[in-house]
């Protein structure tokens, strides 16, 4: 009897909190890799919270016809029964309306729903593309490789505005050039979402590939890719099935990292009037951003507080849920547990 | 070295040839200055479009754009004077007011201040931060850096002018004068520099005070560290001499990097205050699709940031001797 409760104690020390009941019949509780990294992520306060706010917004987002209380473009009353536009906050608008007199509150559930789209369509694209070819390039080496990784360091080094702006005029003007008509149907309009997505995919997936080619680099030197390759697996197998698996904590990290950076990136843009315009009967979160702008010369600060606030708000959850994420993947952050 | 530096300064003019050529090409496409010239002059004749066309070398068609390239970069090696004019308004792009010169000029003037008020600031709180890690005051520096850094800049800096300018009416607005205000004026400016300059610089306090402390955590289990408390030497020394001096190596890489980005402007800080910097030129030059302006604008940026690329791999060698460039 003693024996077998030693015996527990020693192969599940972790599992101190089990009751004396299952050590005495010899039950040893084993804990997979994804519980113990389950349970790192929700030790993490900021990452739990943060999961809790994002769930509560996204049911406030998707459910909008419960919560959004006007329509995208509703008037909060119509202009016989007095004036609507830049009422501050109160019962009939919550957030206050903006210049044609829509509701804020209402808008804003609408626009996050337009940003988070936009947010998951451009990481999702970006790091598809940039785990391909960072996987590619770091297996490969050699010219592919050299090449690559210039392109994305001058690419990276400069301003990322200047950037972006030179590059979404050039995609947008690409339909006009003889035989690139074809660019515009699959990109779409320089003012669609679409577009938005494909100019964000373009600029994400070279970090995206920088990050897992150095993910390659380091894991193709352990010793089960030279047992996969003595085994006869071929390059296509051991990326799929080796090393994507061992790299997914960090890739998965980037891909909520990017998440955010294409919502702040649309706002950014919209900030400067060059962002996409989701047409009439919806609205983005950098449409609403816009309006700060002049909101704050006029001091009509519910335009700066709402929006900007939401931004800041999504920002900093999405953050902490990266860097929960980066802390659950990462078993030497479990202190020696 | 030598050698490393000279290859890399033989790379430099042909990069900037590849990113001038790359970037006249993007323009030529993306805007098209001539659908633009016959947008807003509808009833142009043909010579008139020629004319147009000869002047400003919009050749048409691939080998078109090599050929007006090939003018332009005749003309911008032959030095400021001799640049084409800017396409909307005929204006000169290196001085007057709105030049290249004095865009510049003003760019450096806000950068150069917030940099040095925010690195400073931020090496100092991450190396503070970082004496007892996961206390207090580590946890609110770290906390409040986080924080700021989820806060993009434009969030940041519309709600302080909404705060300080506009509702308490503290601090100017926006500009870098009043507006009609005449010649030099020290204190004026300086007001009107506070709010773009603490915009700029709680962001990159922000930045070095994590990227600080992290360096410093990172030294901290070294053996040299180690060895230097075992011989006895005092704490500040170890500190100082020791620990704070080898994390700050990669911190002078990281800001040999920004000070290379920091040329093209501060686009969203400058647009937001109204502040006739690099970004607002920038700006102002894309939204008229305007080559001739455009064009020195990158050979700047590029120039910058070439060259302190190549400045903080010499710099990293040169602090760190484990380093090797070849």
């Amino acid at each position: 009897m003693i024996e077998q409760e030693e015996l527990a104690t020693a192969v599940a020390p972790a599992d101190a909190a089990a009751p004396d009941r299952d050590a005495q019949e010899g039950i040893v509780h084993t804990k997979s890799p994804t519980r113990l990294a389950w349970g790192r992520y929700w030790r993490h306060k900021g990452a739990a919270v943060s999961t809790v706010v994002m769930m509560l917004l996204l049911f406030m987002v998707l459910a909008t016809p419960l919560t959004a209380r006007y329509g995208v473009n509703e008037q909060v009353l119509s202009i016989q029964d007095g004036p609507n536009q830049f009422l501050a906050p109160s019962s009939v608008a919550w957030f206050g309306t903006d210049d044609i007199g829509y509701d804020i509150y209402s808008r804003l559930l609408f626009g996050i729903r337009t940003s988070l789209f936009i947010g998951l369509a451009s990481a999702i694209l970006s790091v598809a593309i940039g785990t391909a070819v960072g996987a590619f390039a770091g297996l490969r080496g050699g010219r592919f490789d050299d090449l690559v990784m210039r392109v994305t360091d001058i690419f990276l080094a400069f301003p990322f505005l200047v950037t972006v702006i030179i590059v979404r005029e050039f995609l947008g003007g690409l339909a006009n050039v003889k035989y690139m008509g074809w660019t515009s149907t699959v990109i779409g309009e320089k003012t669609s979402i679409r577009f938005i997505i494909v100019l964000f995919g373009v600029f994400g997936w070279m970090i995206v590939a920088r990050l897992v080619r150095g993910q390659v680099l380091s894991l193709k030197e352990r010793e089960y890719i030279e047992a996969a390759r003595a085994v006869g697996a071929s390059n296509f197998r051991i990326v799929t099935s080796h090393l994507l698996p061992n790299a997914i904590g960090p890739i998965t990290v980037a891909l909520t990292l990017s998440v955010i950076g294409a919502i702040v990136g649309e706002s950014t843009l919209s900030f400067f009037g060059l962002g996409p315009q989701p047409g009439s009967d919806s609205t983005s979160l950098g449409k609403l951003v816009e309006l700060s702008s002049s909101g704050a010369k006029q001091g009509n600060w519910w335009l700066v507080v709402f929006p900007c606030g939401a931004l800041v708000l999504l920002a900093l959850c999405i953050n902490f849920i990266g860097d929960g994420l980066r802390d659950a993947f990462d078993p030497k952050l479990d202190g020696g547990k | 070295m030598a050698r490393f530096v000279l290859r890399r300064l033989i790379w430099l003019p042909v990069t900037l040839l590849i990113v001038t050529f790359l970037v006249y090409c993007a323009i030529r496409i993306g805007w098209d200055p001539l659908a633009a010239y016959m947008r807003s002059n509808p009833r142009a004749s043909k010579a008139k479009q020629e004319q147009y066309i000869e002047a400003n070398g919009l050749y048409p068609g691939f080998s078109g754009m090599l050929r007006g390239y090939r003018e332009w970069l005749f003309a911008f090696v032959q030095g400021p004077g001799a640049w084409p004019r800017s396409l909307k308004g005929n204006s000169d792009v290196w001085g007057g007011t709105g030049g290249l010169r004095y865009s510049m000029m003003n760019t450096l003037r806000l950068a150069g201040i917030a940099s040095v008020c925010g690195i400073s600031l931020g090496i100092g709180l991450g190396v503070l931060a970082s004496r007892r890690a996961g206390g207090y005051l580590d946890t609110a520096i770290n906390s409040s850096a986080f924080f700021v850094g989820a806060v993009p800049p434009f969030v940041s800096g519309v709600v302080l002018q909404l705060v300080f300018a506009v509702s308490l009416g503290w601090l100017p607005p926006v500009g870098v004068y009043p507006p009609g205000h005449q010649g030099f004026d020290l204190l004026l400016m300086l007001k009107h520099l506070i709010l773009p300059v603490f915009v700029v610089a709680i962001q990159t306090v922000a930045q070095y005070a994590r990227y600080t402390r992290a360096s410093v955590l990172d030294v901290a289990s070294s053996d040299y560290l180690r060895t230097a408390r075992a011989k006895g030497i005092p704490e500040r020394q170890v500190l100082f001499k020791h620990s704070v001096r080898n994390a700050l190596i990669p911190v002078a890489t990281l800001i040999a990097l920004d000070i290379g980005a920091l040329f093209g402007g501060l686009i969203i800080t400058e647009n937001i205050f109204d502040y006739p910097g690099m970004g607002q030129y920038f700006l102002l030059a894309v939204g008229d699709g305007d080559v001739f302006k455009l064009l020195p604008f990158m050979v700047v940026v590029t120039l910058a940031v070439l060259i302190f690329n190549l400045l903080a791999d010499v710099a990293y060698a040169y602090l760190d001797p484990r380093i090797r460039l070849d």
